[in-house]
């Protein structure tokens, strides 16, 4: 192993460009979720559905937002209940 | 080859081969045995072999159909993938159980009765303990001993179904059973423990993340693989499978949330990924089945690829723990390259293994018309994006820098990833490959417009829930921990209900024996007191006391019972 500190500097390291991600992900969703509001105006997309409730503007967008918000802030509270010490059944 | 051989049977018996080599034979020899048993597979063909009579009981070695075949192939590409994974691995015990235990797994999906699964099934769980054994510590010792007693146990729970079913249909013929009363209900459970259904589940998030880097790639493929097999075979259209697949969908994805060993993550996510297809072998239509298939296979590559991805980290920084890893980016950029497909590909991305093949038991679902387990398996859809789509890979190899810096993984790793790469990618670009192997005619389309669109669309938009929570701190931080699951109750209170009733049977065992042996003194002092030594019964007295004694008693009953026997008895 050797010291971090000698070693080049990657893309990464500087803190600007992580904010360059973050945008980045958010023109991706902004991309992503173009064909639902296109469909708003009926051009284009047809989604084939099964359910009503998949007709609902942005569902699979705003479910993927809400569940994934949902499963991370439950989980974080039952870390009250759960968490133990590293070493709990040693 | 020998005519009608089970595959499975040509890596048992290689395996015999293993202590007598060493060195690149021994290499050459472990990668050429999946390779031989993929071959006698697809020269067999479609069939059955190996009937025989034994004990009034009808074997039958061999059967491969449609269903059996796509499980075995799998298995075998997962073989020479672990034994690729494995080459730089010097221990002969490793060697020689990983093939034990591959090869019963393969022997088990082409057993054609119950009495050869039975066997082939115990194989698996005694061949499989030593890879967690491997690992030569403590902690390995006694997860490997609760593995054992859990994985022993399904076997005997699946022995007592047979001879039930065997007493009430009078045929041990492996094929459809269905729910229908004791004996299949013992059997469902038996499967249902390897598979690793909600509190049944434990064994493998105990078990699989202190086994050896290399056991853990090995053993994550085929155990609860073979149990899906199982279950798709004997309980298609099981309604109750499908509120236990859900279970097992949405449970586990919240440990895998706050678990830190990134390992044990994995394993939670495994135990996710087994929820999908017991929902599709629950709904049991042709097209729930093909979905089942089809995931267990893409399942096997990509998760492989991440428990790959995971050893090698661990191998070259000595550490799996979340916490303290970090930046592995700048050191080992293949690894985390192949990481990511891994990721993206259990995610379910488009042009990867996760969608074209998880998306069929969706389909199945919505055909079906069940509303509930559709969006909960979006739900999970959506959860595994954190666990092992984001949390793995980012928590390894960005987030902070660790300042850990390493080598790269060995080239037999990286080769290994580099496979399971290939078909990760390979399955998603090229389904009709995969559908080819399916045990119904595909009818899946998973390229259209919609699908695409809203898969992207639930992906992102997680993956823009985690960079918010990210960016405002409000993510869950890594912290080393452990976090009680329902292991806790045979771990803790179990345990002491255990010990517990151990010292109060010691306590009550002790009093009768104190009791016991109070009356066996007695009975000695009495008899000391009595017979012994010098004691009245046993002094030496002269023969004419004796007989002055025996006189006087006779004379002495003689006058009482004269006197008495003279009056009138009284009526």
């Amino acid at each position: 192993m050797s010291k971090p500190d000698d070693e080049k500097k990657y893309w990464l390291d500087e803190p600007k460009n992580i904010d360059k991600v973050f945008y980045a992900v958010l023109i991706l969703c902004a991309l992503v979720a173009v064909p639902d509001i296109l469909s708003l105006l009926n051009i284009l997309y047809h989604k084939h559905i099964e359910f009503e409730f998949e007709n609902i503007f942005e569902f699979y967008s705003l479910y993927g937002l809400v569940c994934y918000v949902g499963l991370v802030l439950i989980a974080k509270k039952l870390r009250n209940v759960l968490m133990r010490d590293e070493d709990y059944y040693d | 080859m020998i005519e009608g051989l089970n595959p499975g049977f040509i890596l048992i018996f290689g395996a015999l081969l293993v202590p007598f080599t060493n060195g690149i034979i021994r290499s050459i020899l472990l990668l050429t045995l999946p390779v031989l048993a993929l071959a006698q597979i697809y020269t067999l063909g479609l069939g059955t072999w190996g009937q025989y009579e034994f004990l009034g009981l009808s074997i039958e070695l061999t059967r491969i159909d449609p269903l059996a075949r796509i499980f075995g192939t799998v298995f075998c590409l997962a073989a020479f993938m672990g034994m690729i994974y494995a080459l730089h691995v010097k221990d002969t015990v490793q060697h020689f159980v990983a093939l034990i235990y591959i090869g019963s797994a393969i022997g088990a999906v082409f057993a054609g009765d119950m009495v050869t699964l039975f066997v082939f099934w115990e194989l698996t769980a005694i061949s499989s303990v030593f890879l967690i054994w491997a690992s030569r510590t403590e902690r390995a010792y006694k997860a490997g001993m609760r593995y054992l007693i859990i994985q022993v146990s399904s076997g005997v729970i699946l022995l007592g179904g047979i001879i039930l079913y065997y007493q009430e249909t009078g045929s041990i013929a492996f094929n459809y059973i269905g729910l229908t009363g004791l004996a299949s209900g013992l059997i469902l459970v038996a499967f249902g423990i390897k598979s690793a259904f909600p509190f049944l589940h434990n064994w493998m998030q105990d078990a699989y993340p202190e086994a050896t880097v290399t056991g853990t790639v090995i053993l994550s493929a085929f155990t609860t693989k073979l149990a899906i097999y199982t279950l798709a075979r004997a309980f298609p259209g099981t309604d109750i499978l499908i509120p236990i697949g859900g279970a097992m969908t949405v449970f586990p994805i919240f440990f895998a949330v706050l678990e830190n060993d990134l390992r044990r993550v994995l394993a939670y996510s495994l135990n996710k990924q087994l929820g999908y297809m017991v929902i599709g072998v629950g709904i049991g239509t042709e097209l729930a089945i093909n979905g089942t298939a089809a995931h267990a296979f893409a399942h096997i590559m990509y998760k492989s690829l991440l428990f790959m991805s995971m050893g090698a980290v661990l191998f070259r920084t000595g550490t799996i723990k979340a916490s303290e890893l970090g930046g592995l980016y700048k050191s080992m950029p293949i690894t985390m390259i192949f990481c990511i497909i891994g990721a993206v590909s259990i995610a379910g991305f488009p042009l990867t293994g996760g969608f074209v093949s998880k998306a069929m038991i969706q389909s199945a679902a919505a055909d079906g018309g069940m509303v509930v387990i559709w969006l909960v398996m979006l739900f999970a859809s959506a959860g595994v994006m954190d666990h092992s789509g984001i949390k793995v890979p980012f928590f390894t190899f960005f987030a902070h820098d660790s300042g850990i810096r390493v080598k790269e993984a060995p080239k037999n790793m990286l080769f290994a990833m580099g496979f399971a790469a290939f078909f990760c990618i390979g399955i998603g670009v090229f389904p009709g490959l995969l559908y080819e192997l399916l045990p119904y005619e595909p009818t899946y389309h998973p390229y259209t417009a919609g699908h695409v669109i809203t898969s992207l669309q639930l992906l992102f938009f997680a993956t823009l829930a985690f960079a918010l929570l990210m960016r405002y701190k409000i993510y869950p931080p890594e912290l080393r921990s452990t976090n009680l699951d329902f292991d806790w109750f045979y771990r803790v209170p179990l345990k002491w209900l255990a010990l517990y009733t151990g010292r109060l049977i010691l306590i009550v065992w002790n009093w009768i024996l104190g009791i016991a042996n109070n009356i066996v003194y007695s009975v000695i002092n009495t008899t000391a007191n009595t017979h012994g030594n010098g004691k009245i019964l046993a002094r030496t007295t002269a023969s004419s006391t004796a007989v002055m004694i025996i006189v006087a008693v006779l004379g002495f009953v003689v006058v009482f019972f004269y006197r008495f026997l003279q009056q009138p008895v009284p009526m």
